[in-house]
């Protein structure tokens, strides 16, 4: 008998399991990192004291810190620019073009997105190696190479990070992208042929605006994924050296908590909450046009 | 003259597709061929690797398989690996299906704010949260100890499994009920005059329905739990702890640099990617469609 008492049983076991793992471990942190922030905590015992806002003062001060939130934002803008040009031209000229192999391009360029950050960062410390790396043997074919350059050396570290991210992420963008352009009528491009519109001026007016909905979305979640993939990019690559060179704001907050300093450490956590939070809005704001429908 | 302009714009033609290929081919070879160079250097002898880095290897040197296998304990870490990711995965199941079954169809109190919750969950990253977590286990470790004598929630990969099924819940649950959402009324409807239970509708009408669903979560899942190293890392930091293997792997690179074991370090990559690669191979098709219906990934 489907009375109303075995609908709600029904519904509140279906519910209930996945609403208390989700309070355990996600609400519950969540809110622990904004209340730690506030508390000085021991690094081996549970005993709290309340400091109010200190912590935040000392971040103020911390010239690491301020470096890693540096590092940070310039990791996400550049990595974000370069990751979908590359990604939005690439996806346009295999669903626009008649490309031979164009199934292979698509199969190829995915992998890096499912290799594991770990085998990325082992990849790239075979490429970047100073002696007989692959890259400074093909640079070594152009120039003398007496002092070869050191890729995760102070100067070039950033850098060397961005490409790795960005060999990661390309693909994955490029194959979301190209379903949404594959959407794209085909009308909409002869009608265009036909007025004279070039290349560039049909990638620009129709493909762009057609596929912006998908593109402000993807944005969004892709600035968040970048904070975090920074860090782990970040931790398996480098460990924040050369003398905290590399540092990004989670992985100097992950370095305060091995440290125990884990009040430190939280007020760390709350920035970068807020951060995401508020540059997730400010592009969500700027991005915002009427949709478009076709 | 008309002549001399079609001609031009044909020869420009042809540039601008010699110019795509040409950068297609690039970005193509900077993916296989570092790839492809590790797969080489795990087969090289180590007395191989202060030469030419572009030379091919000598012969096949497997030993350094078995020496990231047995001395580097690579086996014993991907032993543990596929235990995690398997009980991770069956627990994800077990818990989400439902849940995304019930927000997405039914009408009850709280079912907005739990909605509004999980879409929530989406923007938290578990890498800002994993101190938290960390923490709270090891307070529960220090209380099961004083009231039972030991505590057993760090260092467990049972524990590790909950914590990657209860992080992936937010993604899981918004890709499910986006399916489920899209299917008509009339399913349940005809199954209810039919007699059946809510539950036994559930099980047998609606998720059979969601499987091309149930075999994209199955499939980002395995991926993101497989290739996990940061929560993991933190949660098993006692050196006694069974590694995961992409922790044991990022031990193993550490440790080359100053034992120089360049062959057992790429045998060591090759073991943690030959998995994944393998599963791509065989889903690739899969795998890329399916991502479109997400559209985001954690």
């Amino acid at each position: 008998m489907r009375t109303d008492k075995s609908r709600k049983r029904f519904v509140f076991l279906c519910v209930a399991p996945a609403t208390i793992l989700f309070f355990l471990f996600m609400i519950l942190p969540t809110l622990n990192v904004f209340r730690m922030s506030l508390y000085e905590r021991g690094a081996y015992s549970p005993n709290e004291t309340f400091v109010g806002l200190k912590n935040f003062q000392h971040l103020l001060r911390d010239a690491q810190f301020i470096r890693s939130m540096q590092n940070m934002i310039l990791l996400v803008v550049t990595v974000t620019l370069i990751t979908f040009a590359f990604a939005l031209v690439f996806a346009a000229i295999l669903t626009r073009e008649k490309i031979k192999g164009q199934n292979f391009f698509r199969i190829i360029f995915y992998i890096p997105n499912i290799l594991s950050v770990v085998v990325i960062s082992g990849i790239f410390s075979a490429i970047y190696k100073p002696e007989n790396g692959m890259l400074n043997s093909i640079i070594g074919l152009f120039r003398n190479m007496s002092d070869p350059i050191l890729w995760k050396g102070e100067k070039l570290v950033i850098p060397s990070i961005i490409i790795a991210m960005v060999w990661q992420a390309i693909g994955y963008y490029m194959v979301m992208y190209m379903a949404s352009m594959s959407a794209v009528p085909i009308s909409l491009y002869e009608s265009a042929n036909l007025d004279g519109a070039g290349r560039l001026t049909q990638f620009f007016q129709i493909t762009i605006p057609l596929i912006w909905t998908n593109i402000r979305t993807t944005l969004t979640f892709f600035i968040i994924s970048t904070i975090n993939m920074a860090f782990l990019f970040v931790k398996a690559m480098t460990s924040g050296g050369p003398n905290g060179a590399s540092d990004v704001a989670l992985s100097y907050m992950y370095s305060q908590k091995d440290a125990g300093l884990y009040g430190y450490s939280m007020a760390i956590g709350v920035v970068i909450f807020l951060f995401s939070f508020a540059l997730s809005a400010c592009v969500n704001k700027v991005t915002n046009r009427d949709t478009l429908e076709f | 003259m008309q002549n001399t302009t079609e001609k031009s714009s044909r020869s420009a033609e042809g540039l601008y597709k010699f110019f795509i290929y040409f950068v297609l081919i690039l970005l193509a070879v900077t993916i296989i061929v570092p790839v492809a160079w590790v797969f080489m250097a795990s087969i090289k002898q180590n007395a191989e690797f202060y030469g030419n880095p572009w030379a091919l290897p000598a012969g096949f040197y497997w030993q350094n398989f078995v020496n990231a296998w047995n001395g580097a304990k690579m086996g014993e870490y991907m032993l543990n690996s596929v235990i995690v990711t398997a009980l991770a995965l069956a627990l994800l199941l077990v818990v989400a299906l439902p849940a995304a079954y019930c927000l997405s169809r039914f009408h009850f109190k709280g079912c907005k704010v739990l909605n509004t919750l999980f879409m929530a969950g989406l923007f938290i990253n578990v890498n800002y949260i994993v101190v938290p977590i960390f923490l709270m286990l090891r307070d529960g470790d220090v209380w099961l100890k004083s009231h039972f004598g030991s505590g057993f929630l760090l260092n467990n990969l049972v524990v590790l499994a909950v914590v990657y099924a209860a992080t992936a819940l937010p993604f899981t649950i918004y890709l499910l009920s986006g399916y489920f959402a899209t299917l008509p009324h009339d399913f349940e409807e005809a199954a209810y005059i039919d007699g059946a239970s809510y539950f036994s509708t559930m099980t047998r009408i609606i998720f059979p329905m969601a499987k091309p669903s149930i075999i994209t979560i199955i499939l980002f899942n395995f991926l993101s739990f497989w290739n996990e190293y940061i929560i993991s890392m933190t949660l098993m930091s006692s050196t006694k702890a069974p590694r995961t293997l992409p922790v044991g792997l990022l031990n193993l690179m550490q440790a080359q640099q100053s034992a120089a074991q360049y062959g057992t370090m790429y045998a060591g990559l090759v073991l943690v990617m030959l998995p994944t690669l393998i599963l791509y191979i065989c889903v690739q098709r899969q795998l890329t469609q399916g991502m479109t219906v997400g559209g985001l990934k954690g």
